[in-house]
């Protein structure tokens, strides 16, 4: 069964290559599709990685020879003068001249010795262990905390909670909680200001100190920097206030419906290149509500295994059947479709009435690209529907910002679904959902979203719209190009100085999203700690956002950084990097990285 | 040590050979139907070239349906400008007796400054959920403003009505638990239930009776097997103020039935919240009953308070455990500063001039009473209790077809004649009971007694031309 789904693959793979090269002679550059065989890194072992790094070394491209799109060109020699690898775009050539090596230099799920894993359990073992024993003294009064009591006369109602989660939230979480939450007094651009706070019983209570500090920001999403107080999409939004108030009190269906929304989703659409578009005030609700309209029971959703939960939710709330496959994994994501077309329905063996894939662009806690051509390859080859999720990618990719579409040079119209949200990129709130006409229409009278929810306010619209004409180039100047490049090179100059540091960093070499792995979920926390009392704010992550061996501490690249502030950011993590005995990787001392 | 290997061995020799051929026959054997029986395929086992067929012949379904160009949803009315009293669609005003705005705050000059002050302060978006970085001072301050509004000990800020409700009750009820829900429960209840994937047990609306022998039947059960009663967590899931109705939920039975049958109670108070009670602090005010001992309180901040996003407030026990569990909460990106702060103020305003609550209340009264005696005699009617904002207008009729023409007739028309009224919407087949189609029609506190004459006159108007046809 394997070997028929990997020549299966195969060809469609080469169909698409073979098509795309076909394709020369129109605008869209051809985009080299990476051998599927080198590309499904997350079954890696260590020791293949290792292995294809040592021959690797650093892959020098070629200025991309093929005379392309204007746009894509510079993109690509962006791409090219920046670092000089990596998703090469150019002639067909210099693109199997790489596949023969491996097209991405970069493992995207490297991973620590052995040893790391077992001695990150260990350290979770004493923890638990601990946690039991301080449990059992609180509960004997040896210790009084001022925990949250149950309603006195509700003692003997079943209990809300208990059992491990109680014990992990009580002791673990709670000693971490200081690195979580950070209250800030400012606007979250790229220098943000933190309200100080501080714990006298081990993060049971917070007080705060009435101080603040100036924190270098690199938690926010603020991709393309459109997070700002003064400027023209500031002064839009208030206005709209002015104009059309800040609350419509209505949802889609029942009156709710206002010029300035519908004149949105109109430059959602222009934006993303698709004939319709809806928004949504909530990026969440997006997902969870409008998913269940569109598979119903008797379907088969396909899922990335580290989707995100509103994705997760929506799945659920279709009540189709859901199949998750292999992160990013193109070869079983078809070994899982031929099974499900093969197998029919559970139960009754019914053919499945539709397919739907649902994918991210860039995934939030891993900073991996979607690889958007082989996906597209499985579905049209089985006849599916794509559903893609920008929550993170639009704006933040592609040589105009247009997300994972643009990133890859597809057509936007061989994804039947772009879902993206208007909160990270574009500095506002909410989602859209764009695709067809025919698609749209339907969400439009039958989603939940529509029905029941409330439409969005003005001011958010505002914002959206102006950071979106600047994307357009609408206002006449080039300032969204800018930010799209600034951010491209940020984000590379980043990922290549870290890596060089020694750290490793998961995802792509493109991804503004960098996850920087600590493994031990103590480390994670001394990481973020230390991090903001020089000054610079990073997230830390630990379970249940991850496995719980795989605690990491993340970096959003923003265009608004500049490059001393990235200078300053790097040699802060480099300095706890080596406190923390957390650079994992392999150190580089020679390359000097060209910002 | 021989002692013991030694009769072994001899005991091994003794044994005739073929009884070892028998007992391993009998092994694979075994072997042989164990494994027969664990693999033997639903259907035979396809050859791969089967497969390959099966796989070329499957035709998807196309992704959605047509959905028909006539649809309301495809042609809705655009409001230019603010949804206040009146609304502007295509040049013209309209009065609203559509929107949820019950306490005019829409358009109210201070609430705007102050988000236009939040803006230049804080910018528009938040760009992170609650726990990285999404946390700005003022949600904290909304939190605890909330929180001393409604006399709890802490509140949890979500960034969308909806999901509010949707995320909270899955974030305390799971599988195994029992949750008793009133049948005319909002469809953001229902969704939420769906997802806790928790029993539902179904009680008639508003009907203590049934609900009771619900609890009586479960009682008797849990006598049955007291160890699993003693874990399964039981809640109650109410409307303060059914939006689907317009009835107000009988809240001291539904307390005395909490402690007797031991069973937590949730209020959606998102109608509710800002209308009912003489300072607006919902239905545990009207009803004066001790809100700590109400588990949790959930609410919408788009009706009465003008804003975007929810709240749920109660004792910290309960409350704070969202912070984590609700999904709704951590991974979404908080609610945008100026929407926060427009919230703040709208509180601020509505403990500050508390007479717009009378002034709702007096409007309501006054519409439903107009109401009652100008559709009297018709087969319209019209339901809702006296103490909400928010009345439902039927048609009686067995054909649920003719019924929605009548409504739609009544909206156009009075529409025609600068009236600005909505058909309740429902997603027909996703709603977990069948609807009553209905008009609903709501008022505000900004009306005067005039306008409110004036629209029971048109409305009057209009019903008695359809009636006549």
């Amino acid at each position: 069964m394997p070997a028929i789904s990997t020549t299966s693959l195969e060809s469609a793979h080469h169909r698409f290559e073979s098509s795309s090269t076909a394709s020369d002679d129109h605008d869209d550059s051809p985009i080299e599709l990476h051998d599927v065989s080198h590309s499904s890194s997350p079954n890696r072992t260590p020791s293949e990685s290792r292995s294809s790094e040592d021959s690797d070394g650093f892959v020098e491209i070629a200025e991309p020879k093929k005379e392309a799109h204007v746009g894509v060109d510079s993109w690509a020699q962006n791409n090219g003068s920046m670092n000089g690898k990596v998703w090469s775009r150019g002639d067909a050539s210099a693109s199997s001249r790489l596949c023969e090596k491996s097209s991405y230099k970069v493992e995207e799920y490297p991973d620590a010795p052995w040893y790391t894993s077992v001695l990150v359990c260990f350290s979770y073992a004493v923890m638990i262990i601990l946690s039991k024993f301080a449990d059992w003294l609180r509960k004997k009064g040896y210790f009084k905390v001022p925990k949250a009591q149950e309603h006195y006369r509700q003692k003997d109602f079943a209990p809300l909670k208990g059992g491990f989660e109680s014990l992990y939230l009580d002791n673990l979480y709670r000693i971490a909680c200081d690195v979580m939450n950070r209250p800030l007094a400012s606007v979250p651009g790229a220098i943000m200001t933190l309200r100080d706070r501080t714990t006298y019983n081990h993060g049971w209570q917070f007080v705060y100190t009435g101080t603040t500090s100036e924190v270098l920001n690199m938690g926010s999403y603020n991709y393309l920097g459109f997070s700002s107080n003064s400027g023209p999409c500031a002064d839009a939004a208030a206005k709209a206030i002015t104009a059309d108030g800040l609350a419509t009190c209505a949802t889609r269906h029942e009156f709710g419906m206002t010029k300035i929304q519908h004149n949105l989703e109109k430059y959602v659409a222009e934006y993303l290149g698709t004939e319709s578009a809806l928004c949504f005030p909530m990026g969440f609700g997006t997902n969870s509500m409008n998913i269940p309209c569109l598979v119903e029971k008797g379907c088969l959703i396909l899922s990335d295994e580290l989707n995100h939960a509103s994705l997760v939710l929506g799945c659920r709330m279709s009540g189709a059947s859901i199949k998750v496959f292999k992160h990013n994994n193109a070869k079983d994501l078809e070994r899982q479709i031929r099974n499900a077309i093969v197998a029919g329905q559970p139960k009754s063996g019914k053919p499945y009435k539709k397919i739907m894939i649902i994918v991210e662009g860039i995934y939030s806690m891993e900073g991996t690209i979607v690889h958007l051509p082989d996906i597209i390859a499985v579905k049209k080859k089985y006849g599916a529907y794509l559903f893609l999720d920008e929550a993170h990618s639009v704006g933040a990719l592609g040589p105009s910002g247009k997300g994972v579409v643009e990133y890859w040079g597809c057509d936007p119209a061989d994804v039947d679904i772009m879902m993206g949200t208007l909160t990270k990129s574009f500095a506002a709130a909410g989602g859209y959902i764009a695709g067809r006409k025919r698609t749209i229409e339907h969400i439009r009278a039958k989603s939940q979203g529509c029905c029941y929810g409330t439409t969005m306010s003005a001011p958010v619209i505002a914002q959206v719209s102006s950071s979106m004409q600047i994307m357009l180039g609408h206002d006449g100047t080039d300032e969204g190009s800018i930010r799209t490049q600034r951010l491209a090179r940020n984000t590379r100059y980043f990922r290549q100085r870290l890596r060089n540091m020694g750290f490793l960093i998961y995802g792509h070499d493109d991804s503004p999203v960098i996850p920087l792995m600590t493994f031990f979920v103590t480390k994670v926390v001394c990481f973020g700690r230390e991090t903001l009392k020089r000054n610079l704010g990073v997230v830390s992550v630990g379970a249940p956002a991850t496995p719980l061996t795989k605690s990491r501490a993340r970096f959003c690249i923003s265009a608004s950084h500049t490059k001393e502030q990235l200078d300053k950011a790097l040699e802060i993590v480099s300095e706890i990097g080596d406190v923390t005995r957390t650079k994992y990787g392999r150190v580089n001392n020679t390359e000097i990285v060209a910002y | 040590m021989d002692s013991v290997v030694i009769p072994i061995y001899t005991t091994i020799v003794s044994v005739p050979y073929y009884h070892y051929v028998l007992e391993g026959l009998l092994v694979l054997v075994v072997v042989f139907l164990w494994n027969r029986r664990n693999r033997r395929p639903r259907r035979p086992q396809l050859t791969e070239e089967e497969k390959e067929e099966l796989i070329r012949k499957w035709q998807p379904e196309p992704l959605v349906p047509d959905t028909p160009q006539d649809h309301p949803a495809l042609n809705p009315k655009y409001v230019d400008g603010k949804m206040g009293k009146y609304v502007s669609i295509e040049g013209k005003d309209y009065l609203n007796l559509a929107t949820s705005n019950f306490l005019g705050l829409v358009g109210d000059e201070r609430i705007e400054e102050v988000a236009k002050k939040t803006i230049y302060k804080y910018g528009v978006g938040s760009c992170g959920p609650r726990g990285f970085y999404g946390t700005v001072d003022v949600h904290l301050d909304l939190e605890k403003q909330l929180a001393e509004f409604m006399g709890c000990e802490e509140a949890v800020l979500y960034s969308y009505g909806f999901a509010t409700i949707a995320s909270a009750i899955p974030a305390y009820a799971k599988r195994g638990d029992i949750i008793y829900a009133d049948k005319g429960v909002n469809f953001a209840i229902q969704k939420g239930l769906q997802a806790s994937r928790s029993q539902i047990e179904w009680f008639e609306h508003n009907d203590m009776e049934d609900f009771e022998r619900l609890l009586k039947i479960q009682a008797e059960k849990d006598l049955k097997n007291p160890k699993k009663a003693k874990v399964t967590r039981r809640f109650m899931v109410v409307e303060g103020l059914y939006l689907n109705s317009g009835d107000l939920c009988p809240l001291p039975t539904l307390m005395e039935l909490k402690w007797k049958y031991k069973v937590r109670i949730f209020i959606d108070e998102s109608l509710s919240f800002g209308v009912v009670g003489s300072r607006g602090r919902g239905v545990t005010e009207h009803f004066g009953v001790d809100v700590t001992d109400v588990d949790m309180i959930m609410a919408s901040l788009e009706n009465a308070v003008a804003s975007t996003g929810g709240f749920c407030c109660g004792r910290s026990y309960v409350v704070s455990h969202q912070r984590l569990s609700g999904l709704g909460y951590c991974f979404s990106a908080s609610l945008p500063p100026l929407l926060t702060t427009a919230a703040s103020e709208a509180l601020r305003i509505m403990d500050e001039e508390p007479e717009r609550f009378d002034h709702l209340r007096s409007n309501g009264r006054r519409m439903l009473e107009g109401l009652r005696s100008a559709i009297a005699d018709t087969l319209f009617y019209v339901q809702g209790d006296a103490l909400s904002p928010v009345f439902h207008i039927k048609y009686r009729s067995d054909d649920v077809e003719e019924a929605e023409k009548k409504l739609d007739a009544l909206v156009d028309n009075a529409f025609e004649k600068g009236l600005a009224l909505t058909r309740a919407r429902y997603l027909v087949g996703e709603e977990a009971f069948p609807i009553v189609p209905s008009i609903r029609l709501t008022v505000n506190s900004q009306l005067t007694s005039e306008e409110v004459d004036k629209s029971l006159k048109t409305i009057a108007e209009v019903v008695r031309s359809l009636t006549k046809n």
